[in-house]
């Protein structure tokens, strides 16, 4: 059991060595964050959406995300040696591991947590850990426990007048998660599933009773979230070229902490608090140190919640007895 | 119990194949679904292992197969037991064989002193009967039984729920680790020391977060938990960094010094003390005022800030005596190994000890016992099966909870017997 620990120390975006003005380098670690904020909202988003409705810590959400970034490597290898084009490597690997990803999540709710429903507060939670140390030891066993290379996906091209301050997959990494943000705001407020998982989210049995069927809602939510987590997974590592088994925890809390920044089960809330844990940790390991990257994370949540208990953009319920 | 589920067998012959179903064929057909969809869920993760670097792909198409077979036949058994599950809802006492077993043994005086006594006996020549290294993972059960029950005064009593429990293990840990590297401070002087520290962090932990509830709490304390870990990582001029401490000195007798063999079966009789010692207080501390104030505000806070109950001293004092075991079972797992890092403090452990404390039976102390016996027990017992122990482990949590929810034994209130009656309300789920 000890032994996980250690490979937590992985980082989860490897910066160059490029130092130019004060400026250059200021814009390199803003781009830096907001690459980094980026993938903590895909992942963030899953959270937050499954806490909405269920009010679950879904734990295993990380292992969801490392096993679309597994699939993506493992499409990326098949069609690698058959010899596809780069950019349809790219996209073929996206689609394929939002399938697995989103089939996962959806397997994980019917084994782990759908007989649950009812049952006290902590035991989807024990629930949720112990199917994330499952999944994690499934890949470790039927992959490898070593870091695996991933092939570069995402094509390379000049930015002009940003050469050397932010690279092609960062740009495309912000780009898919501006899009899939803002289509994903459009489908809950405007979509009859998004309404149907407002509804379910408000009220349980008032939304069955409007007849809602909230298991398909339930379904639906962790489908919706293991697939944004898909996407974040195979673009981050694509962008930093490595992955192992273990890369789940680590995004996991990470994104945890992001959709508690934000409060949870706010959406826009969760894409405010991975923005500012990713720009907070981008710029404590550029000016401050490296070391101590996760200590200022930890720090700046347990601030902000100490002032704001229920997250930047959480309600805090009434209470009543 | 039992006359339900066979009468049910009674009617439908098959009623284990057919479990859930309708008719044997339906069922015969859903798990075939079953099975085909596990097959694909598996396929590219179990099937394909590709190599990036010198552009190999190699197929496992036998993992399908097992797969396939695995799934089929599990798919059975799931439904079943989950049908059984369903059953015993309508039952009016949920206990499992377990409890039976307990509840019967307790309610006759003779058979509960015997039982204890064998226990007891069993517990006292353990170390002499089995190996050092059995006795060893008996030491580190025993610790967790001690960290299971100062976790379960938190999360099972006063219901909040704390995710980076580790941290105030680590603090007791390296508290011991650092007075004995500096200034040569024995064991007897540190444990009660290690006890204070706890409790000291515990209330400062406890502090900023008395106005965070639910999960919200179980999050900052999870970050509390990290950063305790990543200081003792990175602040490498007093922690040592990740390489850790070692040259740790174990305990001693009176001024005798032990031998490696002795020093172990020593250190199992201290964990045991500390744990009678933990379990005798834990039963104090559950039925005395305290201990009624924590249950009443796990049930409801507002509800039992009218009922006239210091909410901030309740809570600082649930944080600070569940630190204390923490910080105490710390300085006797430094003292055992001898040597410690940061990576024996990792969320993971505090993952562990709540699990312990879920599965074995919130608030119980009985079900914290077990609960450790299980958890800790079965990945050594499962050493033979050596890289699937932690796959193993996962799916027993999963399954422990998805058909035991509420722990392996339930905790049950105190009844006060009147004039040999029981009063009402007596039940407690």
């Amino acid at each position: 059991m000890n032994s996980r620990g250690q490979a937590a120390a992985c980082p989860l975006i490897v910066y160059g060595n490029r130092i130019g003005t004060l400026m250059e380098y200021f814009l390199e670690l803003f781009f830096g964050g907001l690459t980094r904020g980026s993938i903590y909202a895909l992942i963030a988003l899953g959270y937050t959406m499954v806490y909405g409705i269920i009010e679950l810590i879904n734990f295993a959400h990380g292992e969801i995300y490392m096993i679309g970034a597994f699939t993506g490597l493992i499409v990326a290898g098949v069609l690698g040696a058959l010899g596809f084009p780069g950019f349809a490597i790219l996209v073929l690997a996206v689609i394929v591991a939002v399938i697995y990803s989103a089939a996962y999540g959806f397997t994980i709710e019917k084994i782990a947590y759908k007989p649950l429903r009812g049952a006290p507060r902590l035991s989807p939670l024990i629930s949720a850990i112990g199917m994330s140390i499952f999944l994690q030891n499934y890949v470790m066993l039927a992959q490898t426990s070593d870091f695996l290379p991933f092939p570069s996906l995402i094509p390379e091209f000049k930015i002009p007048g940003l050469t050397g301050i932010i690279t092609s997959s960062e740009v495309v990494i912000v780009a898919v998660t501006v899009v899939v943000c803002v289509a994903l705001t459009l489908f809950i407020k405007y979509g009859k599933l998004g309404k149907a998982m407002r509804a379910t989210a408000q009220n349980r049995k008032m939304a069955q009773l409007v007849g809602i069927s909230v298991n398909t809602v339930i379904s639906a939510t962790f489908v919706i979230g293991s697939s944004l987590a898909a996407v974040g997974g195979v673009l981050i590592a694509s962008h930093i070229g490595q992955i192992n088994y273990y890369i789940g925890f680590i995004a996991g809390i990470k994104a945890f902490t992001a959709a508690v920044l934000g409060g949870i089960g706010s959406i826009p809330g969760a894409m405010l608090g991975a923005l500012i844990l990713g720009l907070t940790e981008a710029f404590a390991t550029g000016y401050v140190s490296s070391d101590y990257e996760d200590v200022f994370a930890f720090a700046l949540l347990v601030l902000i919640l100490i002032f704001r208990p229920a997250g930047i953009m959480g309600k805090q319920p009434t209470q009543k007895v | 119990m039992n006359n339900n589920i066979k009468a049910d067998k009674g009617k439908r012959p098959l009623a284990f194949f057919s479990a859930g179903c309708d008719s044997a064929a339906h069922a015969l057909r859903r798990s075939v679904l079953v099975a085909l969809w596990f097959m694909f869920l598996t396929f590219p993760i179990m099937v394909i292992k590709v190599d990036t670097v010198n552009k190999t792909i190699d197929w496992r198409w036998m993992n399908l197969l097992w797969i396939g077979i695995g799934s089929f036949v599990l798919s059975f058994v799931w439904r079943w037991l989950l049908e059984r599950k369903e059953l015993q809802k309508d039952q009016v006492s949920t206990e499992g064989p377990v409890e039976r077993l307990l509840t019967s043994a307790s309610s006759i005086p003779a058979a509960k002193w015997s039982l204890l006594a064998i226990v007891g006996i069993a517990a006292l020549v353990f170390p002499h009967l089995a190996g050092m290294y059995q006795t060893n993972i008996m030491i580190s059960c025993l610790t967790y039984v001690a960290l299971g029950l100062g976790l379960n005064i938190v999360v099972g009593l006063a219901g909040l729920l704390d995710l980076g429990y580790v941290a105030f293990y680590a603090v007791g840990a390296y508290a011991y680790a650092l007075m004995n590297m500096h200034f040569q401070i024995g064991f007897w002087t540190m444990l009660p020391l290690g006890a204070v520290l706890g409790a000291i962090c515990g209330i400062l932990l406890g502090f900023p977060v008395l106005r965070l509830r639910g999960d919200y709490l179980a999050i900052v304390t999870l970050g509390f938990g990290e950063i305790i870990r990543l200081v003792l990582e990175n602040w490498g001029e007093v922690t040592m960094g990740p390489s850790g401490i070692s040259g740790i000195d174990r305990p001693m007798l009176f001024g005798h010094k032990f031998g490696v063999f002795d020093s172990i079966t020593f250190m199992y009789y201290i964990m045991l003390g500390l744990m009678i010692l933990t379990i005798f207080f834990v039963n104090r501390l559950q039925n005395s005022r305290i201990g009624r104030a924590w249950l009443a505000l796990r049930e409801d806070e507002i509800a039992c800030q009218a009922m006239g109950i210091d909410r901030t001293k309740t809570k600082l004092m649930a944080f600070a005596l569940g630190a204390t075991w923490a910080g105490m079972a710390g300085v006797v797992f430094a003292a055992k190994t001898t040597f410690i890092n940061p990576a024996s403090f990792t969320f993971w452990e505090s993952a562990i000890i709540l699990s312990v404390v879920v599965i074995g039976g919130m608030g119980s102390v009985r079900g914290v016992i077990l609960g450790a016996l299980v958890l800790i027990l079965l990945p050594e017992y499962l050493r033979a099966f050596s890289e699937f122990r932690m796959l193993i482990f996962g799916a027993t949590m999963v399954l422990v909870m998805v058909f035991r929810p509420q722990g392996l034994i339930r905790a049950k209130r105190k009844v006060y017997t009147y004039m040999g009656r029981k009063t009402a309300g007596a039940e407690h789920g």
